[in-house]
């Protein structure tokens, strides 16, 4: 235990001399290295505009106030193509998600050396890209639209549902798997009679998790072009039709907030 | 299974359970969905024209990552990776140091009751605006710039953090807390001594997962004139210049999974 003498007296210290040395340099660099970076961001700020900013979010305050609920009869078509990109684009993705969790598991991968990387780069590359990049490569290949969103909620989604579920699949009690290898089953009926059951519980927990998030994210793809709701709140923004954008802004964080209530729910009562 | 149940079960071969036992609820779920589904599909329009046409441009996009173009744009490239990078420092350190506080303020065994409410009401409204719409709200109101970013992801920072660390310190270990209380401790040292040291490997983790996902949302808020590297991949888009897309996509990969590696080992280290 580290201890300092002074004065004849033993005063206790939490760390030596060494590793508060070690500790003050570390927060010295990360200091350093905040203030570096601050200093960029101020200096691609046109600071007037900062200055100004209370009057501006004043001024956008009584302009979005009160909204205009009149206009929530044209919404019912883009909440629905919402709802469709996020269901539609998890049940695609779950579908291309399970056999590529099953190659990424260590414990059912054909090929630990060829084949499991494979695996974990699509997993990897489908998402650390976010569904508003995959929406944008998507529209300049297949065009703007509610097919768009559906696809680039879908690959996006593969990579988190295929990480989460090869997790679950690695997790599996061994000792199950061996007693339905032991009466004879085939690779595929060891499959479905020993590794499938354990992991179902996951799956389902995963599909509504992923759905949930999916509703957010689709919810602004029509920024880019995807369809749903977020071209009708584009469409306002262009055109500074501020009482609309703050509907358009309380029927999303409904949205949100239903989602979120449902998920809880559903994965309440399978777990 | 008694004898009784076991003589019926005699000579009737096994049947899987189903994962819904009611089986009204099982056919009601089941046929839902298929109405469900097939509304859904009806009411997307695919244009597979359109499609058909767009499978050349797509296939140019996949042979582009095999011949990534990192030096036509380099400059732009850089310029925006930087941008981004910074934003990433700058609104992970602001967002943690905020979120500390507002996460021991929403736990509800540590903050009194007004405390935890306002701090809770934080968390919900950060959580359920998502990054680009309060990114669009903040370009509007502080002008173009990485600045409107940093903010966004100094706020979507909180609403994570402070809701995880909050559930960590709810769980926590009571009675290490209150041997440090019993010792004589002000609330500071209380917290120092008694709390931090439960919550800080976890802490720790989720900061870094946080910085990670940080960099990831920073790649899409160029998108709405919230700088950083997505304004740069959205003009590679809008020019179908697929291979400087490539590159930046390659590298925004790259650079996340050089994140999650490192997240890897340190919250290996820690816990």
């Amino acid at each position: 235990m580290p201890v300092l003498d002074r004065d004849g007296t033993q005063v206790w210290r939490r760390r030596t001399g060494k590793e508060s040395l070690g500790r003050w340099f570390g927060w010295l660099l990360g200091v350093a290295a905040f203030v570096y970076c601050w200093q960029i961001i101020s200096d691609a700020t046109t600071w007037f505009f900062v200055w100004d900013a209370p009057r501006i979010a004043n001024d956008i305050w009584t302009r979005a106030t009160p909204p205009k609920w009149e206009y929530i009869t044209q919404l019912g078509r883009p909440i629905w193509d919402t709802l469709n990109i996020a269901t539609l684009g998890t049940l695609i993705a779950l579908f291309l998600a399970v056999p590529v969790a099953f190659l990424a598991a260590r414990n059912t991968t054909p090929s630990a050396l060829l084949i499991r990387p494979v695996a974990l780069l699509i997993i990897v590359s489908t998402r650390s890209i976010n569904s508003l990049i995959w929406a944008l490569l998507l529209i300049a290949i297949i065009g703007p639209g509610v097919f768009a969103g559906v696809i680039a909620i879908a690959i996006r989604s593969i990579g988190f549902c295929a990480k989460l579920l090869y997790e679950a699949i690695e997790e599996i009690d061994h000792a199950q798997v061996e007693a339905i290898t032991a009466t004879g089953a085939s690779r595929w009926q060891v499959m479905a009679y020993g590794i499938v059951p354990q992991i179902l519980p996951a799956f389902a927990g995963i599909a509504v998790f992923r759905w949930d998030i999916n509703i957010r994210e689709s919810t602004v793809l029509g920024l880019v072009g995807a369809g749903g709701i977020g071209l009708q709140l584009s469409a306002s923004l262009n055109v500074l039709a501020w009482p609309q954008v703050s509907l358009i802004l309380i029927v999303i964080l409904v949205a949100v907030i239903i989602s979120e209530w449902v998920s809880a729910k559903v994965r309440g009562a399978i777990i | 299974m008694s004898d009784i149940q076991l003589e019926d079960k005699l000579g009737t071969s096994w049947r899987k359970p189903h994962f819904i036992t009611n089986p009204a609820l099982r056919w009601a779920v089941i046929a839902g969905f298929v109405a469900y589904m097939i509304a859904a599909v009806m009411t997307i329009e695919v244009d597979w024209g359109r499609v058909y046409e767009g499978l050349d441009r797509g296939w140019a996009f996949i042979l582009a990552f095999t011949s990534p173009d990192f030096v036509s744009r380099a400059s732009d490239i850089w310029a925006g990776l930087l941008e981004s990078i910074v934003m990433t420092v700058a609104a992970s350190v602001v967002g943690i140091l905020i979120s500390i506080p507002i996460g021991l303020g929403a736990a509800r065994n540590i903050a009194p009751l007004p405390v935890y409410v306002a701090c809770r009401g934080i968390v919900a409204i950060s959580r359920a605006l998502q990054e680009i719409i309060v990114a669009i709200l903040l370009v509007a109101i502080f002008g173009f710039g990485p600045l409107a970013g940093f903010l966004t992801l100094s706020f979507a920072t909180i609403g994570f953090l402070s809701k995880l660390l909050a559930e960590d310190i709810e769980s926590m270990d009571r009675v290490q807390a209150e041997a440090i209380r019993a010792s004589g401790a002000r609330w500071m040292q209380w917290i120092n001594y008694g709390v931090q040291p439960q919550v800080m490997p976890r802490l720790v983790g989720l900061s870094i997962y946080r910085i990670d996902i940080n960099f990831r949302e920073s790649a899409i808020l160029g998108l709405v004139g919230a700088g950083g590297i997505g304004a740069t991949l959205n003009t590679a888009f809008d020019r179908y210049e697929y291979d400087t897309a490539a590159a930046i996509l390659i590298m925004i990969i790259g650079i996340v999974m050089a994140l999650e590696y490192v997240s890897g080992i340190v919250r290996a280290r820690v816990q």
